[in-house]
C-alpha cells in the first residue's frame, strides 16, 4: 500500500513538473489539480456514465465467460470439434475488435447491445482458451482409472476434468476481467451518447481535456476494483470448493 | 476357468515390443508378471484393462469379468478427501448422488444416502458404510477426512488399495503399485494387499524379483524373447505374502534374478 501511495505521489509530481517546465497549455495537458476539479464539478455526469459502462462491463463479462466456458467444455468433449474450431477461434482474434465495433453498432443500434457484444468478443477468448487448456491436462492416471471404473464421458467431464481445470478457468476469468472494460469503452467510442467512452469522445471534441482525464481516471479505478472483486470472488469460491 | 487371455504381439512402430505371447489368467490366486522395464509388461496389463497402450497390438484379448486397477501412480483426486477418493468409482458411475465437491476439511458434507440403491451394480451395503469399513481395513480410519496432499506415499497407496477394494471386482490388475515406496512400506503394503485381496484373481506387474517371490502363486517372466512360466515350488499361506526373510523365498528371488539376467 505504501509503495502504491509513493508511486501515485511520484507520478503527480512528475506530471505537474512537466507542465511547469514545458509550459504546456491546459488543453494539451491539464494539471492534476484541474483534473481533480473537473472530476468534482462533473461528478454527477461522470457517475451516470460510469454506471452505464459498469453495467455493460458486468453483462459482457458474464455473458462472455459463460460462452467461453461453454465453448471450452464442448471442445473438450470432441477432438474433431476442437480441430475445426481452434483455427476459427485464432482467426477471430486476428480481427481487431476496433474494426468490428462500427459494424456491430450498425447491426445492433446505439443502445447497450453493441457495447456488450464487443465486451463479449474480448472476454470469451481468454476464458475459452485457458479453460480448454486446463480441460486437456487432466492427469492420465485418474482418466485411466475412470475408464476402468466404467465412467461415461459426461461424468468424467463433470467429476474429473472440469474440477481439475478450475485453476486455469480462474486464470482466464481474471485476465478477462481486466480486459472487459476495454471492450465496453471501444463500443461507446463508436456510437451512442452514454458511458465513459462516449463522455471522453464528447469532451475531447470540445477540448475539455481535463474532463477526458477525469473520465479516464474513473475508468481505471473502476477496472482495478472490478478485476480485484472478480479475483476475490474466485479465491472465495476456491476455498469453498477446496481446490 | 480362464477369465482373461492375451494372445499376440505388440509393436511400437516397426519394432516388436515383445515376441508373440500367450498369457492366460485362470480364476484365483496371484499371477506375477515379472520383467525389466520397457519389455511391455504394462502394455499387457493395459490390454487386459481395455486401456490405450501406445503400442500396436496384433492378436486378441479376451476377458470375462470386470476389473479393478491399481497403478504406481495412485491417481488420487487432490480435491477429494480419503472417503471421497475411495468412493469415486460410485460417483463416476452415477451410483452416488453427490457433486464433485462434497467433502473437504471443515466444509459442507454430503448427507447419508437415502432410499434404495439406484442401480444393481453396487453391492447391497450402503456405499458410505462400505467405504468406512475399507478405510478402517487399510488402517486409515483416523484420516478419512484428510486430503491426499496431507498423506505420505504409503498412505496414498493404502487409499488406492481401499478404492480398488471398493470397486469389488473379481479380477484386480496391479501395475507396479509398490515400486515407488521405501523397502519397509513396500513390504507392509505387500502383506496388506495379500490379506485384503484374498479370494480375488490378481495380476501383478512388477520388475522386482523379491516382490514376485513373496506374492506369486504363478510367476511369468517377460523378456524381449517372450513369456516364460517360472516354476514356483513354494506354497503361499492363505491370504498372506511369503515371509521376506525365509531362506527358500530368498532362493526363489535369486533364481528369478538369474532368470532375468540370462
Amino acid at each position: 500500500m505504501r509503495t502504491v501511495l509513493a508511486l501515485i505521489v511520484t507520478v503527480l509530481v512528475l506530471w505537474q513538473g512537466v507542465i511547469w517546465l514545458a509550459g504546456m497549455p491546459p488543453f494539451l495537458l491539464p494539471s492534476p489539480g484541474a483534473v481533480a476539479e473537473a472530476l468534482w464539478l462533473n461528478r454527477a455526469e461522470i457517475a451516470r456514465h460510469a454506471g452505464f459502462t459498469l453495467a455493460e462491463v458486468m453483462l459482457g463479462f458474464l455473458l462472455g465467460s459463460v460462452l467461453g466456458a461453454g465453448l471450452a467444455i464442448a471442445m473438450g468433449f470432441s477432438e474433431r470439434l476442437t480441430g475445426v474450431l481452434r483455427p476459427i477461434l485464432t482467426f477471430s482474434q486476428t480481427i481487431p475488435v476496433f474494426a468490428l465495433a462500427p459494424i456491430l453498432t450498425l447491426w445492433l443500434g446505439f443502445g447497450m447491445a453493441p457495447k456488450i457484444a464487443v465486451t463479449v468478443l474480448i472476454v470469451f477468448f481468454p476464458v475459452a482458451s485457458a479453460f480448454l487448456d486446463g480441460l486437456s491436462r487432466t492427469p492420465q492416471a485418474a482418466l485411466d482409472l475412470a475408464q476402468v471404473m466404467g465412467a461415461s464421458r459426461g461424468r468424467i467431464m463433470r467429476h474429473l476434468r472440469i474440477p481439475a481445470a478450475l485453476p486455469q478457468l480462474a486464470t482466464g476469468l481474471r485476465l478477462a476481467a481486466v480486459y472487459a472494460p476495454i471492450g465496453a469503452v471501444i463500443g461507446e467510442w463508436v456510437g451512442g451518447a452514454r458511458g465513459l467512452g462516449a463522455l471522453m469522445i464528447h469532451a475531447n471534441g470540445r477540448m475539455k481535456t481535463d474532463l477526458v482525464f477525469a473520465a479516464l481516471l474513473v475508468l481505471s479505478v473502476m477496472t482495478v476494483i472490478f478485476a480485484r472483486l472478480v479475483a476475490m470472488a474466485l479465491a472465495r469460491a476456491w476455498r469453498r470448493y477446496g481446490v | 476357468m480362464t477369465i482373461a487371455r492375451v494372445r499376440g504381439q505388440a509393436w511400437v512402430g516397426d519394432t516388436p515390443l515383445f515376441a508373440p505371447v500367450d498369457l492366460t489368467l485362470a480364476e484365483g490366486g496371484w499371477t506375477c508378471l515379472l520383467g525389466p522395464s520397457g519389455v511391455g509388461k504394462s502394455t499387457i496389463l493395459r490390454l487386459i484393462a481395455g486401456l490405450e497402450t501406445g503400442a500396436r497390438f496384433d492378436g486378441e484379448v479376451t476377458r470375462s469379468t470386470p476389473v479393478a486397477l491399481m497403478a504406481q501412480d495412485p491417481g488420487l483426486i487432490p480435491w477429494l478427501d480419503v472417503t471421497g477418493n475411495v468412493t469415486i468409482g460410485a460417483r463416476l458411475r452415477g451410483d452416488l448422488p453427490a457433486s464433485f465437491l462434497p467433502k473437504y476439511p471443515g466444509g459442507r458434507r454430503s448427507g447419508p444416502i437415502k432410499g434404495p440403491e439406484r442401480r444393481g451394480a453396487e453391492p447391497p451395503a450402503d456405499p458410505n458404510t462400505r467405504a468406512k469399513t475399507l478405510i478402517d481395513a487399510v488402517g486409515l480410519g483416523d484420516r478419512a477426512d484428510h486430503l491426499p496432499a496431507n498423506l505420505s506415499g504409503g498412505q496414498r497407496q493404502r487409499v488406492a488399495l481401499a478404492r480398488t477394494l471398493f470397486e469389488d471386482r473379481p479380477l484386480v490388475l496391479l501395475d507396479e503399485p509398490f515400486s515407488a515406496l521405501d523397502a519397509r512400506t513396500r513390504a507392509q503394503m505387500q502383506d496388506l494387499s495379500a490379506r485384503l485381496l484374498a479370494g480375488r484373481t490378481v495380476l501383478l506387474v512388477t520388475h522386482d524379483p523379491a516382490e514376485a517371490a513373496r506374492l506369486g502363486d504363478r510367476i511369468l517372466l517377460l523378456r524381449e524373447e517372450g513369456l516364460t512360466e517360472w516354476p514356483v515350488p513354494l506354497p503361499r499361506p492363505q491370504g498372506a505374502a511369503r515371509p521376506y526373510d525365509a531362506p527358500e523365498v530368498l532362493t526363489l528371488q535369486t533364481d528369478l534374478m538369474r532368470g532375468m539376467m540370462a
